[in-house]
């Protein structure tokens, strides 16, 4: 067969140039075993895709840490680097990806996820290799929840924020509230705990629904008003929530708004317009603050700003954060491993074993389940209608609260 | 221009036709409209009023404070302001694919992403004159007038691009069998949304884009207010609603001059019916083709425009769901009749409104506005299943 | 048994390939040298891609088909494990090649053998992966639970063993969808068709997502976690140890075991689906199948039960995807909505045409191409090119620094476009695929590979032409 015998050379032909191409230094470099003294700290977020802007700064975050704070381990001999992965907020391609950065043996920490519907399966692969992972933004539940020991996080949880935000509607007298979310893991489980909280708290629900249109919302405003609710819960994430409380001031609505830390980036309010500071107004909840409530921010703020020419959007500090700790915890590993290259074990129980870890988001310490000790919380409500001074939005609230055990 | 040769009896005057080819179709979407209105409001009603009494109803009345029948009604003009708006653009979108399947007996798969480009074409041109400054606090006219701009030029470039894609992926294919060209029409689907994508984020860095405001677009207008009960039924409309209707029947009934009165139109229409004959009385089968995807491109790219400033916010994938609507509305309507397009167009923005709005209550939330999606599949297939040829097709023989 | 392929002719080098046992040496040769390749590299994709390229090279020379199945059977089952343990990507590499090219062969039967363009297939995956999520994890207890709030302690409904079980309860639930989905498509054309069975799929994924009211069947967009895996039973498991541990050069851990058994698993469904699909090839039901799928009039005219004949297209196509859905939820813990979306109904349809509508070794070659592509090949370029970005190279030639390229130009994140770019190019220049069906080359007698247009429509022998009418009036 003439064509059979030129396909199996095409194939060889294109399968050799491929190989050549992919051949670029860093493939080959990691040979039998990993080179002594590389070490890399992998990244996991949505880098592509609606929520890239967020993912992106946590890279950069991320990045940042590994600059700043590379030199004790240098000092050790070991040269740390970052593999930067982009998950594109899709559990598939992140358990790929997972599978992959547990395959490499030089990898000893990773910072990731951003959203927790991929955290969770990805988060399994990491378990079964003993891999420490450092989550910068997963608020579900269920992170921690399992139990497993490589598995932290330097952020609050749903179960809490979503309390959190029922109690502050019931503190300004909100009696009827309509609850809305996104139809994703993390949109609904918010709303889930929202709701759940406001029957205890003695609020009507009116309505409790999920969405996954992103511009269409008329159908479901009309009944959502005709309720007459005093507030409404949005569960999700800012692009689609901004369009919907547009939407709903335009059909008239003029109570509150609330919503999760999904609404905490400059963009939010760039995509409403002024017009949501209307009424009732608009608050959102979130575990990360705006930076400049942190003390020991404004270097890093600086320092973002002069690397990526842009102020760090919500979560960045988180990144940074996270990348500390996996530096700080590969160090004391291999302090105690004789200067060899720590195992991902011991880089696990160092992660925990943190007392008040000086973290510009504040001190870090973790329980049993890998939760903080304490986490804070903030209400904060939208102040102004400029993307630009969306870190000087009114604190309503801020709350410390430990995890439920 | 010369003058329009009549489409049926010879003789008549130029101001008979004209009137004819533009009173007709106004009249058509006026009925449509009130009749499939009037249809879906009573059967609302009816089955509100069947309810009464049930668990439904106290369910209603013990979280809303109102009755299932009150709920209906209070609701019942928005929904109906809303459907219609919303059903306008399918029909609109719908007009690209009946065209092309009218002339070709092919389903533009990538017609979805041609109505994504027109839009993303046209929010960019806004922004960037938000951007010179040109934009903000202007008159009324001079808005529209800009919108007017945005519109044009979004159509031009999606019916451009429906041409490239036509040369680039189907013309080497018109001979291939059926399925063969339907797999590109799906690669050509899947490229251009990551085209888009490749292409506002290179450019912009952004995965969305939302359409600055300017003019009074978002104003909301109120027609009537009345009370019902210790409830206020209110019916108002926004100002871009206004507009969004009214570009469509404009290009509604634009289109079917086009097609029904012009030398142009006539020849589309020849090579629709036969287009080997066609090619023999001396029509250039390739250039009419060419032609009717511009056209039905144009109407994407309108489309496109129109459903951003309605909805604000765009990504690369704002094509999809659209678009299938767009289809099932087309086929319901009966594909390759333009007046099907438009009646399909219609019905289906009603019903998804009204499931979007009624569905919660009316099953006590255990399915709830995310299902609405999933009913213009439902309605294609019941369509398909039971009358083929749809609404207004004529009965067509056995589908091979 | 005869050979695969009929002799050679053209190009000199293949024929001395093909000449007396060099084959058997030139095949073994280049086997041995993937395999040390990958030993001493364990992560270098080039070394993989030689390694894997031997297959190719084994399946298109002529040999003694005895030998071929022999050399298929050390490659897959002893020398892939040892390479798959040292580095585990790789095993989850072949594994998702597996799932995909038994997706694909089920996918083939329907668009392929009987020319049914389904765009919904993935439906069924999701089918079979729920089937066992709902059994397999403790879902049962949890029906009146809101989502997210299960409580400590909750017992699972079935012991992990009863995973077996549920592989075959899948292939006949699977069925039934597909039996389910074909009835109100019976009469539809391909065009029609194709939009149908798209809606179908979006269905079953809306429904999934959204069946966590009024019960909580499939607990929403958070998913259904954790799902049982059958136990590795205890001896077996030493023993290997004993076998694998100095080959491999480390402790082999429960983890990596699990993927090497469910990539085994995978392999024996690929086996079994092969074989399946040939009898059903070469069979009355194979035949009947050709005849709808090249001109429904004239076969029902001849007497094939048209209505029956499509009804088993779909439930068989529907009953390999549904197989597969078990095992892709046991292996991954965890199934999600979205896994199941439009976009992995293309992938698999993509693999079908890229490989060759109704070919069996076509399709596995385009299972293998397309996931290499997806998930080593794009995500290597990514990272070479994330770390050239992070040095302070500067791109030949056009001398640009790599750091200032934009970061948004990056393989990984458009595989959209890949796939869309392989319909189109694959439809324009090369319809029968990479490698094309028998059948459709016996039918023929010579290349498939003409442009169809070019020849003025002499090559369409394959049904009506494009644009004719054949029904009056609108």
């Amino acid at each position: 067969m003439k064509k059979m015998s030129r396909t199996v050379l095409l194939s060889m032909v294109a399968g050799g140039s491929l190989m050549l191409v992919s051949t670029l230094a860093p493939s080959m470099a990691g040979a039998a075993a990993p080179v002594r003294g590389t070490v890399k700290i992998a990244t996991q977020s949505p880098l592509s895709g609606g929520q890239s802007a967020l993912g992106v700064d946590i890279k950069n975050g991320a990045e940042l840490a590994l600059e700043r704070l590379k030199g004790p381990l240098a000092e050790l001999g070991i040269t740390a680097q970052l593999a930067p992965y982009d998950d594109q907020a899709n559990p598939d391609t992140g358990v790929n990806n997972a599978k992959q950065i547990v395959a490499d043996p030089s990898v000893l920490c990773v910072v990731g996820h951003y959203n927790s519907g991929v955290q969770i399966p990805s988060s399994e692969e990491y378990h079964s290799a003993g891999l420490a992972n450092v989550s910068p933004g997963n608020t579900n539940p269920k992170v921690t929840d399992r139990g497993y020991r490589e598995v932290s996080r330097i952020v609050g949880r749903d179960d809490v924020q979503g309390a959190v935000a029922a109690q502050f509607a019931n503190s300004k007298g909100i009696k009827k509230v309509f609850v809305l979310h996104d139809k994703t893991a993390y949109g609904q489980g918010i709303a889930e705990f929202f709701k759940r909280e406001a029957a205890k708290l003695g609020m009507q629900v009116r309505g409790f629904e999920g969405t996954e249109e992103k511009a269409n919302f008329d159908a479901l405003l009309t009944p959502i008003i005709a309720t007459k609710p005093e507030a409404v819960f949005f569960g999700g994430i800012y692009d689609q929530a901004s369009v919907f409380f547009k939407q709903a001031r335009e059909k008239g609505y003029k109570g509150m708004f609330i919503t999760d830390d999904g609404y905490d980036s400059p963009e939010a309010i760039n995509i409403g317009g002024p017009a949501l500071l209307d009424g009732g107004g608009l608050y959102y909840t979130t575990v990360a603050g705006p930076a400049k409530l942190y003390p020991g921010t404004a270097k890093f703020q600086s320092d973002f700003k002069a690397k990526y020419g842009a102020d760090p959007k919500p979560f960045a500090a988180q990144g940074y954060d996270s990348m500390a700790i996996c530096l700080k915890a590969i160090e004391a590993a291999a302090q105690k491993a004789d200067n060899k290259l720590p195992a991902r074990q011991a880089v696990a129980e160092e992660v925990r074993a943190l007392k008040d870890f000086p973290g510009i988001t504040g001190p870090i310490n973790f329980n049993a389940k890998g939760d903080l000790t304490t986490a804070k919380y903030f209400v904060i409500q939208v102040t102004a209608a400029d993307s630009a001074k969306w870190n000087d939005n009114a604190i309503a609230q801020t709350l410390d609260i430990a995890p439920p055990q | 221009m010369q003058p329009a040769r009549s489409p049926t009896a010879p003789g008549r005057s130029i101001a008979t036709v004209v009137l004819g080819q533009l009173c007709l179709p106004l009249g058509q979407i006026v009925a449509y409209v009130i009749a499939s209105s009037v249809v879906l409001s009573l059967l609302m009603v009816a089955i509100s009023l069947a309810l009464a009494g049930s668990a439904v109803d106290q369910a209603c009345v013990e979280g809303l404070g109102m009755n299932l029948f009150v709920f209906t009604l209070v609701n019942l003009p928005q929904v109906l302001m809303d459907g219609m708006t919303i059903g306008f653009v399918y029909a609109t979108i719908a007009l690209g694919y009946t065209m092309v399947y009218g002339v070709l007996e092919f389903i533009n798969f990538a017609h979805s992403e041609i109505f994504a480009i027109g839009a993303f074409v046209g929010v960019e041109l806004l922004i960037a004159l938000t951007g010179a400054k040109l934009l903000p606090g202007i008159s009324v006219l001079a808005a529209c007038a800009y919108l007017g701009l945005a519109i044009v030029i979004a159509m031009i470039a999606a019916g451009l691009m429906a041409v490239a894609v036509e040369r680039i992926a189907y013309r080497p294919l018109r001979r291939a069998p059926r399925l063969v060209p339907l797999i590109s029409a799906i690669g050509v689907s899947f490229f251009l949304q990551d085209l888009i994508r490749l292409v506002e984020s290179l450019t912009t860095g952004q995965f969305h884009r939302i359409i600055p405001t300017f003019g009074n677009f978002d104003q909301r207008l109120s027609l009537a207010s009345f009370p019902l009960q210790d409830n206020q039924i209110e019916i108002s409309i926004q100002v871009k609603s206004i507009i969004v209707i009214a570009a469509a029947i404009l290009m509604l009934v634009g289109l079917n001059y086009l097609v029904n009165a012009t030398r142009m139109g006539k020849a589309i229409r020849s090579v629709a019916q036969d287009q080997q004959t066609a090619s023999l009385m001396g029509i250039d089968v390739n250039r009419y083709i060419s032609l009717t995807f511009l056209i039905g491109g144009a109407l994407g790219g309108a489309a496109g425009v129109l459903y951003a400033l309605k909805f604000t916010r765009i990504d690369p994938f704002v094509g999809f769901f659209p678009g299938l609507k767009a289809f099932a509305a087309a086929v319901l309507g009966g594909i390759g009749n333009l007046t099907g397009a438009l009646l399909g167009g219609i019905v289906l923005g009603m019903l998804e409104t009204f499931a979007g709005a009624y569905l919660s209550t009316f099953t006590m939330g255990a399915a709830g506005a995310e299902y609405k999606d999933i009913l213009a599949f439902a309605i294609l297939i019941l369509v398909l299943v039971f009358r083929p040829s749809g609404l207004l097709g004529e009965e067509v023989g056995h589908k091979a | 048994m005869n050979t695969l392929l009929p002799p050679q002719q053209g190009l000199c080098l293949l024929n001395w390939c093909n000449k007396g046992l060099a084959p058997y040496f030139l095949s073994l040769l280049y086997l041995a040298m993937g395999t040390a390749l990958v030993y001493a590299y364990p992560r270098s994709l080039p070394a993989f891609l030689v390694f894997l390229s031997s297959t190719l090279l084994i399946y298109s020379l002529e040999m003694d088909t005895r030998v071929k199945l022999g050399l298929a059977f050390l490659i897959t089952v002893v020398l892939m494990p040892v390479i798959g343990i040292r580095n585990i990507s790789y095993l989850e590499v072949i594994f998702q090649i597996s799932i995909f090219a038994a997706l694909g062969l089920g996918l083939n039967i329907v668009v392929g053998f009987a020319g049914l363009l389904d765009l919904g297939y993935v439906a069924f995956y999701a089918v079979g992966a729920y089937l066992w999520a709902f059994f397999g994890s403790q879902q049962m207890f949890l029906l009146h639970e809101i989502p997210g709030t299960a409580p400590a302690g909750t017992p699972f409904f079935l012991p992990p063993d009863a995973f077996y079980l549920f592989v075959f309860a899948a292939v006949a639930v699977a069925a039934v969808a597909g039996i389910l989905l074909g009835l109100p498509v019976l009469r539809l054309r391909g065009d029609y068709l194709a939009v149908v069975t798209l809606g179908f799929g979006e269905v079953i994924r809306v429904l999934a997502n959204n069946l966590d009211k009024p019960l909580n069947l499939t607990n929403g967009p958070q998913g259904i976690s954790p799902i049982q895996r059958p136990t590795l039973p205890e001896p077996l498991l030493a023993a290997l140890r004993a076998v694998l541990d100095p080959v491999v050069g480390h402790a082999v851990t429960e983890a990596e075991f699990y993927n090497l058994f469910f990539y085994l698993l995978a392999l024996t469904l690929i086996v079994i689906t092969i074989v399946a699909v040939r009898r059903l090839d070469d069979s009355k039901l194979g035949r009947a199948w050709t005849a709808i799928r090249e001109d429904e009039l004239a076969a029902v005219a001849m007497g094939i039960p048209l209505v029956r004949m499509k009804l088993g297209a779909f439930a068989a196509g529907a009953s390999f995807a549904g197989a597969m859905g078990v095992l892709f939820a046991a292996s991954r813990t965890f199934v999600s909505p979205e896994s199941f979306s439009f976009m992995q109904s293309i992938g698999v349809l993509a693999i079908v045409i890229l490989g060759g509508l109704g070919s069996i070794p076509g399709v596995i070659l385009g299972a293998a191409v397309v996931t290499i592509l997806n998930l080593q090949v794009l995500q290597g370029l990514s990272l070479t090119l994330s770390q050239l970005r992070q040095s302070d190279a500067m791109i030949p030639i056009i001398n640009f620094p790599w750091r200032s390229l934009s970061s948004q130009l990056d393989p990984a994140k458009y595989q959209r476009m890949l796939f869309g770019l392989i319909l189109i190019v694959m439809m324009i220049y090369r319809p029968g695929g990479l490698i094309p069906a028998e059948r459709r080359q016996r039918e023929l007698g010579e290349d498939t590979e003409t442009d169809p247009v070019a020849d003025g429509g002499e090559n369409d022998d394959e049904g009506v032409t494009f644009g004719e009418q054949n029904h009056g009036g609108r």
